[in-house]
């Protein structure tokens, strides 16, 4: 139907009929219907056929509906193909005569292709049912805790010193206000008790080996010069240390000791040492007396982790502004960005909840807040939006507001985009109740003037200028996928998008999944989204992974490499190419032998083989040159 | 007859694309469904990786009477089989060399990296390749009688 648009489909028909070995060619309007379903196995069942091409759309949507079809009908599986004539050909193409030819021709290809088809078996292999989850931030606890509910081991990767990632830093939550820390923690405590957790902390999974249920995967544990089982969170150690150092996990709004745990609800509530900084003074080792918790000779360590499964729960980052290149951030002290207000509103902060600005501890009595920093920028930041920061500016008025009755709030936006539960009421409540300004336009720029902030903007909506003079300025900056994303993708062999954010497997139908079998994505490391969302997928990503352990075996795709002794010479050149160490040379024969669980089926050594001794099962040079033929001919 | 072909405007090459199952082939069915509209010079032969692409597909391409042969796969880096697009650049290079010998313009293969969320640029690669092969002409180097 949508293929008719572009494509004679008569035509492809007629064409189909008269191809060699073509017994049976016929349109039909939805060929992955029960009817049409129906109308295969027939044809299958009366005619004797015993191979079958569907022309239709692409093979990733419908190739496994069609050929459990032709399997339900008593022939094998992999005896149909798929010609792509929807995505390939009638969607992107104009003149219906060349499109038609085209489609023709697609066809052709497909039929040289399952003609030649071997009839083949998938490959069963054992499921490791014990799962890795990277991060752990609030999706990676869910996740983690989802699965090991179910009777599964997990475990949990993260490489800061504690897990619970941003979440523990935030105040209260949108849009019920809840207190973000009182929510986590309980989690946190739950899944630090948990049987089937265990949870490595400082620490970065740096290689990953092979397959869906079963992979091995490299940690690197970097050392904390703290032994975890012995130390007990005392905090006898920081109260000696001589050095303070700024406290990134407060946004650098107070120090910290090098020796220190981020925040009093750790897990595991074990210090660390940071020794860019220590001075090897050796005073936390005296308190710390007999308990002897204090080792400086910890080394980096690697460890293998075997599992089935792998959850990717690696979050974000706030955008990075360059100092002073965004409204003065960075070089004015009162030019801050929404993380570092959540730690000045947050009850367990610097301030104890106390609304007061970095630089002289003044209570603001005009704040403005910025909404779009750097995102929906295409020119400077991010063309994408960050979704969280028309509802956290709301959360930040309101609270500011509570804290600071006789305050005003004023927000600078470009839209509202309060698409939830309850979010649209949330701001509505911060105009009305709370009378934040709301003023629908861009900030040109801000500068300081006396112990102020002027703020330059416009209200597009009434068109005139507007200058505030404000006591603090709160950039909503952009979030971006954390920190060595990239790298980790790259060693995982994963799909990101041009952001870095991890892609799914299908935008609609697989948003937790990756493309790469066996690795489920959690959270913000796939796109921007709040604490609810983040928490659903992370249950979504979960499942997914109980569902894969709730079998003993995994089938594989067979579609692997074979090799013909007789053609064979040992030269190994294969062995060496192979990166999954599934061919070895046999010394007693002297020929190379496949070993079949391990091959993946990308076909590197086929084409490395001089000797023409090695095929791929079902995509033989054969094949190849046939459909080569196929569109060469006029 | 080939020639008479050439000289009519519409004279579409033909060109093979070798795409790898994991980017480039999900690229172009993205442009698909994303409706990218790009000339049909192109058919395309789906592999699991570009590695998989021998040398000889390509010089049995030319012999067939193709115009251009593009292989396309994951970007450097994120391969779904570790490295194969690594192996594949490798080969890629000599065979340019090894098809100019043999008295083929090398512009006819090329090679590029849509991932398979590069619906746009996979759509563009076909219409700049579809444009560059059309200035070169038909591929006339396997026709009998012809030097």
């Amino acid at each position: 139907m949508n293929i008719a648009r572009t494509v004679d489909v008569d035509k492809v028909v007629k064409a189909a009929k008269s191809y060699r070995g073509v017994v049976h060619a016929l349109k039909y309007k939805y060929l992955c219907s029960k009817p049409g379903q129906n109308l295969i196995k027939k044809w299958i069942e009366e005619e004797k056929i015993d191979r079958i091409v569907v022309a239709a759309c692409s093979p990733t949507l419908h190739e496994v509906t069609f050929r459990g079809v032709v399997e339900a009908s008593g022939i094998n599986f992999y005896a149909c193909e798929i010609a792509n004539i929807r995505e390939q050909c009638s969607w992107v193409h104009e003149d219906m005569e060349k499109a038609t030819k085209k489609a023709i021709k697609i066809v052709n290809t497909a039929i040289e292709k399952v003609r030649l088809d071997e009839a083949l078996t998938p490959i069963s292999v054992p499921v490791t049912k014990r799962a890795l989850v990277i991060g752990g931030g609030i999706s990676g606890i869910q996740a983690a805790l989802d699965v090991a509910n179910s009777g599964y081991e997990v475990v949990l990767v993260e490489k800061k010193s504690s897990i619970g990632g941003h979440m523990a830093q935030l105040s209260e939550t949108f849009p019920t206000l809840d207190c973000s820390q009182c929510i986590l923690t309980p989690r946190m405590v739950e899944i630090s008790q948990h049987p089937r957790v265990k949870i490595r902390t400082c620490s970065e999974v740096t290689k990953a080996s092979g397959y869906i249920g079963n992979f091995k995967i490299e940690v690197r544990a970097r050392p904390r010069y703290i032994n975890e089982e012995v130390c007990d969170g005392c905090g006898e150690c920081a109260d000696v240390c001589p050095v303070e150092i700024p406290n990134e996990w407060e946004m650098n709004l107070t120090t910290k000791k090098a020796i220190s745990i981020p925040f009093p609800q750790a897990v595991p509530l074990t210090y660390e040492i940071d020794m860019d900084h220590c001075i090897e003074c050796y005073k936390c080792v005296e308190v710390c007396g007999k308990r002897r918790a204090i080792n400086f000779s910890q080394k980096e360590s690697y460890i293998t982790e075997e599992v089935g499964a792998i959850i990717l729960a690696t979050g974000y980052d706030p955008y990075s502004l360059e100092k002073g290149q965004e409204y003065g951030y960075g070089k004015n002290m009162d030019v801050i960005d929404g993380l570092t207000f959540e730690r000045i509103l947050s009850a367990s902060g610097p301030t104890h909840g106390e609304v007061r600005r970095p630089s002289d501890g003044k209570i603001p009595k005009e704040i403005v807040f910025i909404q779009c920093v750097r995102s929906r920028n295409q020119e400077k930041g991010v063309p994408y939006c960050s979704k969280i920061c028309c509802m956290y500016t709301a959360k930040h008025a309101l609270l500011y507001k509570q804290k600071v009755p006789n305050g005003q709030a004023y927000v600078f936006y470009i839209d509202i985009r309060a698409g939830g539960k309850g979010y649209e009421e949330f701001v509505q409540r911060t105009m009305e109740e709370y009378g934040a300004i709301y003023l629908r336009g861009r900030v040109s720029k801000v500068f300081k003037e006396g112990d102020k902030m002027i703020v330059w903007g416009e209200d597009t909506l009434t068109s005139r200028k507007v200058e505030i003079a404000a006591d603090l300025v709160v950039l909503a900056t952009a979030i971006v996928p954390s920190q060595g994303v990239r790298e980790l993708a790259d060693s995982l062999r994963l799909n990101i998008d041009e952001y870095g954010f991890l892609s799914e497997a299908h935008a609609k139908l697989r948003p937790v999944e990756s493309l790469t079998a066996g690795y489920y994505l959690a959270g913000c490391a796939q796109a921007p989204r709040d604490i609810a969302e983040t928490v659903a997928q992370a249950s979504g990503a979960a499942s997914k992974v109980i569902a894969l352990f709730s079998g003993d075996f995994l089938y594989k795709e067979p579609t692997t490499v074979t090799i013909e002794e007789g053609l064979c010479m040992g030269c190994g050149v294969c062995v060496e190419i192979c990166p999954y160490d599934a061919l070895a040379l046999n010394p007693e024969k002297g020929t190379v032998d496949v070993i079949e669980v391990l091959c993946e089926g990308c076909g590197a050594c086929v084409s490395s083989c001089i000797c023409r001794a090695i095929q791929m099962k079902n995509l033989t040079d054969r094949q190849i040159f046939e459909m080569i033929e196929v569109i060469g001919r006029n | 007859m080939r020639k008479k072909e050439f000289d009519s405007i519409d004279w579409e090459p033909k060109i093979i694309g070798f795409l790898c199952k994991w980017c480039s082939y999900a690229g172009a069915d993205l442009a698909g469904s994303s409706r990218l509209i790009y000339p049909p010079s192109i058919n395309i032969i789906r592999v699991p990786c570009t590695s998989r692409i021998k040398p000889h597909f390509v010089v049995k391409a030319f012999a067939t009477g193709i115009d251009g042969v593009l292989i396309s796969g994951c970007h450097p880096g994120s391969c779904h089989y570790v490295n194969g697009n690594y192996k594949a650049r490798r080969r890629f290079s000599v065979l340019r060399r090894l098809i100019e010998f043999m008295g083929i313009d090398p512009r006819r293969l090329q090679m590029s990296w849509v991932s398979a969320s590069e619906g746009f640029k996979w759509a563009d690669v076909v219409r700049k390749a579809t444009e560059e092969i059309r200035q070169l002409g038909p591929n006339r180097l396997f026709i009998e009688g012809e030097t």
